[in-house]
Order: C-alpha cells, then structure tokens, then sequence
C-alpha cells in the first residue's frame, strides 16, 4: 500500500514478509452505512445522474434554422449552445474561462473543506456508488456478498452475478449513450443510433463510454483513485493543515480497545474497535491510519462511527469533518481553532470572482456584429503607376443575429483617400453598401489608394460601418502603411 | 535487485528502493497486477497490429514494405481524401467552368469560391516568383499594382496564365522580342549613356546631362519608339512596358536601365494549362484580377 501517513498513532509494524513485484488486488466489500452523510451522498447522486441523464433533453427555443437543444455542442455548425448563451470557435476563451473557474472552485473547496469532489461529486465516486448499490440489490450487503464469494458456483450465485453484470452494462450503455446527445440533436440521435444511421463517431464515443463505465465503476473501482488519477497527488499542494478533512480525532479515540457494556470509560478512549469505520470505507482503508492518499473524504466512516457511538451512548464525532490543527491543539490542552479565512482561500474567491465577473461582463457586452480588417501583410503597400499609394485589406463582418444585414462603408482620417471594394459598385452617391449574410461571416477585399504626397510611413484611417436599416454604428481604426519612415 | 540492501521504511512497512535524496527515500510498492496483464495485451496487440497493418519495411527481394491485411496506405487514402474533396467541390467547380470570368467575379459565392481556391493555387505555384499577394521582385512584376506589360483585364490575365510569356512549346503564348542593342552591336555604349539618360527623364528623374539627353531621345525616337512608343509610354500588344510611370520590373536604378538596353531581358512564364486544369486556371484569373490590379 503507498500511504501517506501524516500522524502515525501505531507503533512500527513488524516486518513483513518477502514482497512480490506486483500485487494482486484485494476485493472490497462497503458495507452500507446509514447517517446524515449517506443520505448528503444519495441526494447528490440523484441530483448529478439526473443532470447529467435529462439535461440533454431540455429544449429552448432560438428561432428558425437554429437548434433549440439548451445544452448542445453542435460541432457541424460550429456553435456551443447552453440556453440562452451562444458561444462561437473565436469565443473559445470562454470556454478557457469556465476551466479556470472550475480549476479555482475545486482548489477553494479543497483548502477548506478537503476533498469534497473526490467524496460527492467525481463521477468515478458517483457511479462507484450506483454500481455497488446495484451489487448490493443482487448479492446483499457486505457480509453476504463476503460469503456469496467464498461459495463455489451454483444456481443461486451465477443468475446473482449474471444478473448484476447486466444491470451494470445497461447502466454504462446509457451513460455512453447520453454522453452523444451532448453532440447531436437528442431526439434525432437516439432515434438513429437505433437504426445504425447515425454518425461514426456517434458509435464510437458511446462505445468507449460503455467501455469505460463498466469497467471503471463496475470492476476497477477505487483502483482508478490510487493508482490511475493524479489528483490525490495534487491535493497535497492545496490542502494544509487548517482545512476540514474527514478525521479521526485521536486525542479523543486514544487508547483504544473493546469495550463492554457497564464498563468505566475511566483512562481510555472513545474508540471501541469495531472496525466499522473500516467495513464502510469503499477504498478499504482505516481512517484511524490518518490522513491519507486513497481517502476520498466520502465521510460514511463518519456515519458508521457516529452510529456505533449512539450505541454505547458516547457523544458523536470521533471522527468528524476537523483539521489536524484543531486535533493536535486539542491533545496538548489547548482550545481549539478553525480558520476557514485564509490567504489562500481569500487569494482563490478573489479570483474566482474575478474571472466570473469577467466573464459575465463579457458575456452580456458582446454585440451580435463585430468588424474585423486584416490588412495585407504581402506586399505592405503598392506604389501605382500614377505614384499614389495603395493598400489592400480583408473585411470580415461576423454576424450572429438571425437576420441578414446591409451595411455602408466609408473610411475618414487620411487626406484625400479612396475607398473600393471588390464586386461592390459604389451608388449614385458614391455610397458603397455591403450585404452580410445572417449566422456567419461575410468577407470582403478593399482597397484604399492615397495620393502621393499624403502617405509617409505608417499612418491611421477610421473604417466606419452603418446599418442601413438600424443605423447601428461600428468603427474600426486601422493601419495605412506608405513607404518612408 | 539483492537481498543485502532490503530496506524497511518504518511508518509504512513497505520496503524501500534502497535509494535516499537528502534523507527522503522512495517506497519500493509492487504494481497492481493489471497493469502487468495490460502491458502483456499491448504486446498482444503489436502482433495483431502487424499482421492486418503495414508493419515490416521493405526486405531485399521482397519489394515493398508489408501491406497487412487491412490494406491500409496513407497514399491511397490521401488519393480518397482528395477525390472526395473534389466531389464534394464538384457543384461550386462546375459551375466555375460554365461560368464567364465577368459571372464569376459579380456573384458572392462564386467569387468567394474561386477566391479560396484561386488563394491557393496562388500560393503553390505562382507565389515563388511573384512573391505572396502578387507583390513581385526583381525580374518578376508585381500584380498587385495598376502597372501591366500585356494586360490586366480578367480574360487577359486568363490568357496569360494559360498559354504563358514567351514559352516557345506553346503557339499560342504571348510573344515579343527586344534587341539586345549593346551585345549585338546596334548601339555604341555612349549611345546606350544617352539612351539611358532619355529613359529616365521620362518617368520625371533628373538628368544630370541634358545634351546627352537629347541625343537619347533621339536615338529612342529612331530605335526604341516602335515598341515602347514616342511618349515612351510603352505597347501591350507587344509586352512593351511603359517608361514614363517610374515603376521596373528589372530595376530603376542607372545600371539596371542600362544592363536592360544592353542585354535586352526577355523574360519568361512556363505556359500553367500544361500543369494546371481550366477551373484552377480561371480561379486564379479572378483571384490575380482582385489583387489590386484588376482592369
């Protein structure tokens, strides 16, 4: 076992026999717990499934020719959609912004209340605990499943396997499946996924998915914790010793040993080593070891223990969410402290609410037009025949409304400029009027010819854009590049 | 690894490497099991990887490398991508055959399309001389200017880039011919000073002679005017560029003038139908004529 042991309260073991190179896996059997935590997990486990399962299926209306699924990463069409919110490629930062976001909340959550992801909301922990609900629906509960495995094959124990297995296997089915109706039209996909008329790569992601489901919740287990996930390893760096773990508080359980009823509790412990902290742990450990690298911080120790100490009429929280501080000051005497505020957790909500601010002034300043002049790198400038000089440009007009537009071009701040675009005739007027398609981006190539005299160098022009038919203004600065200096 | 160095880390019980860093030892924990099995079904899988993909190089004797049973090849695959990309493409290219250059250029998907292709094609094959964009270089004009040795409308562009500038293969290629005035012997080299001198008087230079100028002018007058006119302002039909614009092809520099009156140029373009099919061709013919230069 590769365990980080902070506070040891054993003495060093004997030494072990000869170690083999690899090591076989030990099966573990949770037994059920009952308390205040478990029902905390069951509740998350609903609300999370039933996100993850139903989200898909929600509509929300967006007009004509645009999907109306409120949650859908459309990437034929190049948009993610998430209700009301319309996110595309060249807005991908947002995406960049939720990461961090999430990076910083687990960081926040970590320094103050440990691994609370590991312990409610990771799906490795959230389908383990389905699974082993589902385990426990076919084979009983830790004792009979202990019992079950140690029975040579029979009737009753084969359609008890074979039947949990198929259960498992609709489950990861419908989590693989689910996962492509981000993708897709729900409705449209699970209609064709049926058919055998649905994308490749529907197939596949929804195949994988089932793959790694089963195999994950179903076999591998807390094996994906220790051995596969680096967060364990991480969490080290963003957890001290002022953060709420899931701990055993020794300077209260120490001595410990069996105790009988009518017993003094004079001179001894709390704990009565039942184990039954231990017989709940779905990673197999003893919290009483200290904190270590494969507790997930699930907290169901916290509810057997509490269970048994109603029992034996102890108070509760022998092992309860506290930090190593508060334990250790405790044992020396001394009153105890919690520190929730700290820089830490100040420095990560700053930047959290920071970065959501920013986001959401992003978000709700963003127009549904945005100009863009790329002006030519290749050749810089062109002297032409008349000596004037002229420059050459791209125009991208990025239109997100649902409705085509017409927008004047004209450019102001140099002396006696020109103006042409390419395919565009200019009016009577002298008026040029560029159409842009709805959903999408227009390009068009300009051209702006100065005489002579006027250019020297690197020089600046004003490209302005008006919407005929809303007069909505848009500028755009740009550079005019001459020879000189 | 020996038995004499087995080390027992104390809080752990798990035996130790025998390895220390500054007091810090590293655990010596066996793997999971599985991950033995999964490193035996890799194996497995190069095997059976092998067999259906190509895998052995080519032996002596045996030609080429290993086909396997898949049959795949990136070669042939690129070939696919490419078909399907045509096909896919076949609509908007067809309608860039049928289409006249003046149809392509008005109309927004059509232009856009041929714009996009034309860009490329630009990139792959023209670009090394005339530079990204059309900017040119010494030698090779700049297409992204108003100034044209033969022509700049779309059909002309079309024609040149189909048929080239002096290549001899094709009969139907632009041709003309300058004299090499110095090296054959038509023009003393003082007659050339002069020549040189009227040439650059008529783009607006100063000239430090003016009698040598104006025995130029009269030597262009007699030998130059035929092609590149007596205002000097040159003669598409016969790729005779005008002089009066300040704009060079091979340099405005004193020398370059005088190594162009004395060597003559002539410059070359391979003739693009022998390489390139109709629909790149009259992409490229719209995408040249939105350089800039467009007439």
């Amino acid at each position: 076992m590769n365990r980080v042991t902070l506070i040891s309260s054993k003495s060093p073991p004997p030494a072990p026999p000869p170690q083999d190179l690899y090591a076989k896996r030990k099966q573990i059997y949770p037994k059920l717990a009952h308390g205040k935590f478990r029902t905390v997990k069951w509740i998350a486990m609903a609300a999370l499934l039933g996100i993850y399962y139903l989200v898909p299926w929600l509509r929300w209306e967006r007009g004509v020719g645009v999907p109306d699924q409120a949650v859908l990463a459309d990437f034929a069409g190049e948009r993610f959609f998430f209700f009301g919110i319309e996110i595309w490629p060249q807005e991908a930062y947002y995406m960049a912004g939720l990461m961090i976001l999430a990076a910083l909340g687990l960081f926040l959550v970590t320094s103050l209340f440990g691994r609370v992801w590991c312990g409610y909301a990771c799906p490795q922990t959230v389908w383990t605990d389905l699974y082993i609900w589902v385990e426990r629906a076919f084979e009983g509960d830790r004792a009979a499943r202990m019992r079950l495995d140690a029975k040579p094959m029979s009737f009753n124990k084969l359609w008890r396997k074979v039947g949990k297995h198929i259960v498992w296997l609709i489950i990861a089915f419908l989590t693989g499946g689910a996962f492509i109706l981000y993708f897709h039209d729900a409705r449209m996909i699970a209609q064709t996924f049926f058919i055998g008329e649905a994308p490749l790569s529907a197939y596949w992601f929804a195949g994988i998915l089932t793959f790694t489901t089963y195999a994950l919740a179903g076999t591998m287990r807390e094996q994906v914790c220790t051995y596969l996930c680096p967060w364990p390893r991480i969490q080290a760096a963003l957890t001290d010793e002022h953060a709420l773990n899931v701990t055993y508080r020794y300077d209260r359980g120490e001595p410990r040993g069996p105790h009988r009823k009518g017993e003094s509790w004079e001179g001894r412990g709390d704990c009565i080593d039942c184990k039954q902290c231990v017989q709940v742990c779905p990673m197999g450990i003893d919290i009483r070891d200290g904190a270590q690298l494969e507790c997930i911080h699930c907290a169901l120790c916290i509810d057997a223990c509490d269970q048994m100490m109603k029992k034996v009429d102890r108070p509760t929280g022998l092992i309860a969410y506290d930090t190593d501080v508060a334990v250790a000051r405790r044992a020396a005497g001394l009153p105890t402290k919690y520190r929730l505020i700290r820089a830490r957790t100040v420095l990560y909500s700053v930047l959290m609410v920071a970065i959501a601010g920013l986001m959401a002034w992003g978000l709700l300043n963003r127009g549904t037009f945005e100009v863009n002049v790329l002006k030519d790198r290749s050749p810089p400038y062109v002297r032409l025949s008349d000596g004037n000089v002229r420059n050459g440009y791209t125009l991208k007009l990025v239109n997100k409304s649902g409705e085509t537009r017409a927008m004047t071009l004209e450019a102001n701040g140099m002396d006696g400029m020109e103006l042409e675009v390419v395919g565009i005739e200019a009016d009577e007027q002298g008026r040029i009027t560029l159409p842009v398609a709805s959903n999408g981006v227009d390009r068009y190539r300009f051209f702006v010819t100065v005489p002579e005299d006027a250019a020297d160098g690197r020089d600046h022009f004003t490209l302005l854009l008006q919407d005929t038919a809303t007069g909505e203004l848009h500028g755009n600065r740009t550079s005019f590049m001459a020879p000189g200096d | 690894m020996s038995e004499h160095h087995k080390d027992i880390d104390q809080p752990t019980g798990v035996e130790t490497t025998g390895h220390e860093w500054d007091g810090i030892k590293e655990l010596n924990n066996p793997l999971p099991r599985w991950w033995l099995y999964i490193w035996y079904a890799t194996i497995a899988f190069s095997v059976g990887y092998m067999v259906v993909m190509p895998a052995l190089p080519a032996l002596p004797g045996l030609g080429t490398n290993t086909r396997g049973l898949a049959g795949q090849s990136d070669r042939i695959a690129v070939a696919e991508q490419v078909e399907s990309l045509r096909s896919q493409r076949s609509e908007s290219g067809a309608a860039l055959l049928t289409a006249s250059l003046e149809e392509i250029e008005t109309d927004r998907g059509l232009q856009q399309f041929a714009m996009a292709s034309g860009e490329s094609a630009f990139g792959d094959n023209c670009a090394t001389c005339h530079g990204a964009g059309g900017r040119g270089a010494k030698g090779y004009p700049t297409l992204a200017d108003d100034s044209w040795l033969w022509t700049g409308s779309l059909d002309g562009i079309q024609q040149t880039i189909q048929h080239g500038i002096r290549h001899e293969e094709d009969p139907e290629t632009r041709f003309s011919m300058m004299p090499a005035f110095g090296r054959d012997g038509l023009l003393e080299r003082q007659q050339i000073d002069d020549v040189v001198s009227h040439v650059l008087s008529l783009s607006g230079r100063e000239v430090a002679d003016e009698a040598s100028r104006a025995r130029g002018a009269e030597i262009f007058a007699a030998q130059c005017a035929t092609c590149h006119g007596q205002d000097g302002k040159g003669d598409r039909t016969v790729g005779a560029p005008n002089l009066t614009d300040d704009i060079w092809v091979f340099g405005g520099e004193y020398d370059d003038v005088y190594n162009t009156v004395y060597n003559a140029r002539n410059a070359h373009m391979p003739a693009w139908s022998e390489r390139l099919d109709e629909q790149t061709i009259k992409a490229l013919a719209v995408y040249v004529h939105s350089l800039g230069g467009g007439e």
